[in-house]
């Protein structure tokens, strides 16, 4: 019974010291709006449209990118280009190019979808908002502005892919979209090499 | 300073307002930023930050509190007893606050610092923190639902046996002192605190204190994960608010008691006169709040049982023992 004692006594030591240690430890906390967190390029956020060296919109309003997306938040409506205004080099564009963040569950399948690297996730994740209606991006937020460069490629990022996993490589394959256009599919797949894991 | 007051050209009850007025504050400011440190000591013990956005530090925290609760709706539940409803909070504002009337801060050569110098002023105290139990049980009877009643109940047993220990573990400072006024239990640690021939005594004191403010690991009171918020679960707004500010009075003056009976009060360890009583009284006082924070961040709550187990059949008889034998010790040795 005396023993039982003292490894109460004992643990109840050990307790208070563990809190007491805790209390000058660094705190992990990020003091989130004043501090912000550097997230990896690779992270999936907000979506943004590119555009060609020249200005032109890479988007060719193909909606495979509307087609891929498992969450149907992907709304395209394409266009001909006219020779009076071109917009894209191809022979249409989207007239209207719309996402729903609300519904978008971010996965990235759009941007592998896209013949034209033109739909993007950037890092970008501060969208929050007082009205519902407000989360449908239109063209006027999603296109990157004239003058503001290219956009993002997705080519810059990462795979991050841990190397023992197995190796990744590149896979292209085109695919029809209509009689006398196609595309190209292009993403990456990760073949397991790894023992234990192939098959 | 508060006796340089007594002047005889003052009536008394203008003394003793003035007294009152100016404890009452520094009282009620004690307990808001005893409420800050107490947030700032369980976060950094839990690897958080703690509350940091109000004014630097947070130390605006404990106002932008204030304010919130002030302008909260003060609710009334259709099944409850509406008189006793509301005036149940003011029992436990009352009788955490009267406390503060015996209990001595310091003393100089003007005199002893606090309010009244009663004779008897441990005994003023008990009684004082047995009527504040009506508060909680009477707010949990009177809400008219299950949760504050179960609460209530809860509170009620709990007070009445951890009373008993609390008050055993105190006899035995009051036999060695020979007094049972503040200021004289006091003057008898002059030499030696009484934390060291009341070990035992202390301990005891500073577990049933726990329990007798209802703070963790004793909170089965207002057990969130049980009894949803306890008594207080049907009380809103400002109301809700004196049992919070009367919950951390009674911590800040069980930490008084503590100093007062077992740490030599004003008393300055090591003859560091230098340094005035009232520092010394406040950085004691301080130590023990730290103690009782440190408590309810490191120990789980109790199962109610085992709450009733242990101040029955381990801090009753430890405390009769211990007065017992202080009790033989000062007849028969000295």
């Amino acid at each position: 019974m005396l023993g039982g004692f003292f490894a109460g006594v004992l643990a109840l030591i050990q307790g208070f010291f563990t809190t007491f240690s805790f209390f000058f430890k660094r705190k992990p906390t990020i003091a989130y709006p004043s501090v912000k967190k550097q997230h990896a390029p690779r992270f999936h956020g907000l979506h943004e449209l590119r555009r060609y060296a020249d200005g032109k919109e890479r988007c060719i309003g193909c909606e495979l990118c509307a087609i891929a997306c498992p969450a149907n938040a992907i709304t395209v409506i394409g266009a001909e280009n006219t020779p009076d205004d071109r917009r894209s080099p191809g022979e249409r564009y989207a007239a209207r190019y719309e996402i729903d963040e609300l519904r978008c569950i971010f996965c990235g399948l759009c941007e592998e979808a896209c013949p034209t690297d033109a739909i993007v996730l950037t890092p970008r994740f501060e969208m929050s908002d007082y009205r519902r209606g407000s989360f449908v991006y239109a063209k006027d937020r999603l296109l990157v502005p004239p003058d503001a460069g290219v956009g993002m490629a997705p080519d810059e990022r990462p795979n991050g892919i841990p190397a023992d996993l197995g190796s990744v490589i590149e896979q292209k394959s085109t695919v029809d979209i209509e009689e006398g256009y196609s595309a190209t599919w292009r993403g990456t797949i990760l073949k397991t090499e790894r023992k234990g894991l192939a098959g | 300073m508060l006796a340089a007051l007594s002047l005889d050209v003052v009536p008394l009850w203008v003394v003793v307002l003035a007294k009152s007025g100016f404890v009452l504050f520094v009282v009620v400011t004690t307990f808001a930023y005893a409420m800050l440190f107490e947030r700032k000591i369980m976060a950094w013990m839990q690897l958080r930050p703690g509350p940091n956005r109000v004014g630097p530090w947070g130390l605006m925290q404990p106002a932008a509190d204030a304010a919130k609760m002030m302008f909260k709706e003060d609710l009334t539940p259709s099944t409850a007893d509406p008189f006793i409803y509301r005036f149940a909070p003011w029992i436990s504002l009352a009788t955490a606050m009267g406390v503060f009337a015996v209990i001595p801060f310091s003393e100089t050569s003007g005199g002893l610092w606090s309010i009244g110098n009663v004779n008897s002023g441990i005994l003023f105290v008990f009684a004082l923190t047995s009527i504040g139990v009506y508060g909680i049980s009477l707010a949990g009877w009177s809400s008219g639902s299950k949760y504050p009643l179960l609460g209530s109940v809860r509170s009620t047993a709990q007070m009445i046996s951890y009373e008993l220990a609390m008050t055993m573990s105190v006899i035995g400072v009051l036999i060695l002192a020979g007094t049972t006024s503040f200021a004289g239990i006091v003057h008898a640690q002059a030499k030696w605190w009484f934390v060291l021939p009341q070990f035992v005594g202390f301990i005891v004191y500073i577990i049933t204190a726990v329990a007798e403010t209802n703070r963790a690991p004793f909170d089965l009171v207002e057990a969130e994960t049980e009894l949803v918020g306890g008594f207080h679960t049907e009380y809103s707004g400002l109301r809700f608010g004196l049992f919070f500010i009367a919950e951390y009075l009674n911590m800040i003056a069980v930490a008084c008691v503590a100093t007062l009976l077992f740490f030599g009060g004003w008393n300055p360890p090591f003859g560091l006169t230098v340094i005035p009583g009232i520092v010394w009284f406040l950085l004691k006082d301080g130590f023990f709040i730290f103690i009782y924070i440190w408590l309810r961040t490191t120990l789980p709550r109790l199962r109610y049982d085992r709450l009733m187990a242990f101040g029955w059949k381990v801090l009753l008889p430890v405390a009769t023992l211990n007065l017992m034998v202080t009790a033989a010790i000062v007849a028969f040795g000295g």
